[in-house]
């Protein structure tokens, strides 16, 4: 079982790596993002300080956001989609694998780049370490999620925009543990029980949106 | 059951709440109003349309059969 | 004997439910008045002022009402794409489909409406309180479910994907509610408590109620009629629609 989303996993890495410029391209979008905050509200530090964990987080959200149609448009155009829906291995095992590479393309990236940034917000050491690390746990929550809607708008007509529609106000509470662990941690609450939280939703996400996406795609491909 | 208000212009008022309980109150009649009304008006065009579509079949059939 | 059973399965049909559906909407349509006009009666006119909140606590004649539509709305709606999902009868995914405007007129009412409660009563039109937020945001997932069914040409596929998502919403709509919950807790002070519900008059008690029950058949007036609309316009082509378009003509 494990073997068989790992394979999933493997190759859709692979596929990942041959257009590397996808991969960048949200890592950037994610650095502009972060950078125009200061420019829109101005250089105060301690202004900068408390928007920091929420300015990071909806930018990590975006930029998850964006590369969410890359998740099973190529698949689809080329029929490979086809054959893994009519696989005999079960449809919710192949999504897990490609939740997996998606995270392992566009959430780790974006967790390890977070507190490069945060250093722009003048974020403390245990600050910059918790965002890193609510990104960490948080991010799989955001790709599993973003699947269902991935596979939901599979194909349409502004599929982009619609994405974005059905899978932000799911995001919510990712948002909400996420920022609110390290807000937790700059005004010195500490951020376990966000970060258990968190923890539960990257679960649910990677674990059980998987077979709503499964559903998903076998209605997108009737 | 007595009514509450001793004249008109003290219900148009509202004790001072007039603004606040009567655009809430004109909204919701707006919206509960124009909502039946749009329906009403889509179904109408719907059912033209589909009328139309049957008179052109119809029409066909029948200039085939003269050929 | 047998047959004297109503085969309620019957009415999961489109061609029959549209007759049924036709008859029914008169009676809700004319209790909704009844209620409606009650209910405005008790609370406009009858209902004494409120100690705390003057004449300003009349909003919530619609307030209340409306928010409780849009959630029991959007309830509705999921149990009829659970419907659809697991039977794959027609009739579910149109009455999905006609439902979510009206649930999302509703949310959009609740805001409203709770907008210019909020303007007198706190002194500002918004407060990022728990519960007008995920007010908000079931406003969003109504959008989102109309906007995916829009997009969809094919209708069978518009229907199982609005379902599987009202699902997905379903699921999501407790852990909305209690991570905003938790996030206004963490950040609101103690300026605005919105949880200490006043002792209500049973007058103003019965407004609401009747004000409820008026709102509630509304919905299912509105919403039949929409669903006529759709099944007209899905099933156009069949016998039956014809045979309505006939009759419709004749009158």
């Amino acid at each position: 079982m494990i073997g068989s989303v790992g394979a999933v996993a493997a190759r859709d890495l692979k596929l990942a790596m041959r257009r590397q410029a996808d991969l960048v391209s949200v890592l950037f979008f994610f650095i502009i993002v972060a950078s125009l905050f200061p420019l829109g509200v101005g250089p105060e530090p301690q202004l900068l300080k408390k928007l920091a964990p929420g300015v990071l987080w909806v930018g990590a959200l975006l930029a998850t956001m964006l590369s969410l149609p890359r998740l099973f448009a190529d698949d689809y155009r080329d029929g490979t989609l086809e054959q893994l829906v009519l696989a005999p291995q079960p449809l919710g095992l192949t999504v897990i694998g490609k939740v997996v590479a998606h995270w392992l393309v566009s959430g780790l990236p974006l967790a390890l780049l977070a507190p490069v940034l945060g250093l722009q917000f003048d974020l403390e050491t245990d600050a910059l370490l918790i965002l890193t690390v609510s990104l960490l746990i948080g991010t799989p929550a955001l790709s599993g999620i973003g699947a269902v809607g991935a596979a939901l708008t599979l194909g349409l007509r502004g599929g982009g925009v619609l994405v974005s529609l059905l899978v932000l106000p799911l995001y919510i509470p990712v948002l909400i543990f996420g920022a609110g662990a390290v807000d937790a941690t700059v005004t010195g609450m500490g951020a376990e029980a966000h970060l258990s939280i968190l923890g539960a939703l990257a679960i649910g996400g990677v674990f059980f949106a998987p077979w709503a996406t499964a559903a998903a795609l076998r209605i997108s491909l009737e | 059951m007595n009514i509450h208000w001793s004249s008109f212009s003290d219900f148009l008022a509202m004790g001072g709440y007039g603004l606040y309980v009567w655009g809430s109150f004109g909204v919701t009649a707006l919206v509960l109003i124009a909502e039946p009304i749009v329906a009403v008006r889509n179904r109408k065009a719907l059912i033209a349309r589909l009328k139309r579509q049957a008179r052109a079949e119809r029409g066909n059939n029948g200039s085939n059969k003269e050929q | 004997m047998n047959n004297r059973l109503i085969n309620w399965f019957k009415y999961a049909s489109p061609q029959s439910f549209y007759p049924l559906a036709g008859k029914m909407i008169p009676w809700f349509a004319a209790a909704g008045a009844v209620f409606g006009i009650a209910g405005l009666w008790i609370g406009m006119a009858v209902a004494p002022t409120d100690f705390q909140q003057g004449e300003g606590y009349r909003i919530i004649f619609i307030h209340v009402p409306a928010s409780w539509m849009s959630m029991f709305i959007y309830l509705v709606m999921a149990f009829w794409a659970a419907l659809g999902l697991a039977y794959n009868t027609r009739l579910s995914g149109m009455m999905a489909q006609a439902l979510a405007p009206t649930g999302a007129l509703m949310a959009f009412l609740s805001l409203w409406t709770g907008a210019l409660w909020g303007k007198p009563m706190w002194g500002t039109w918004w407060v990022w309180d728990a519960r007008l937020t995920s007010e908000l945001i079931l406003l969003f997932l109504y959008i989102g479910f109309i906007a995916l069914q829009a997009a969809i040409d094919d209708p069978r596929r518009a229907d199982k994907a609005g379902a599987v998502l009202a699902l997905v919403g379903v699921v999501n709509i407790p852990i909305i509610y209690f991570s905003v919950k938790w996030w206004n807790t963490l950040h609101q002070g103690a300026s605005v408590s919105l949880n200490r519900a006043p002792a209500m008059a049973s007058l103003m008690l019965w407004g609401m109620l009747l004000m409820a029950l008026a709102f509630w058949m509304y919905s299912i007036a509105i919403a039949l009629y929409r669903a006529r609309t759709i099944m007209l316009e899905r099933e156009r082509g069949t016998e039956w629609v014809k045979e309505t378009l006939a009759a419709e003509g004749a009158k």
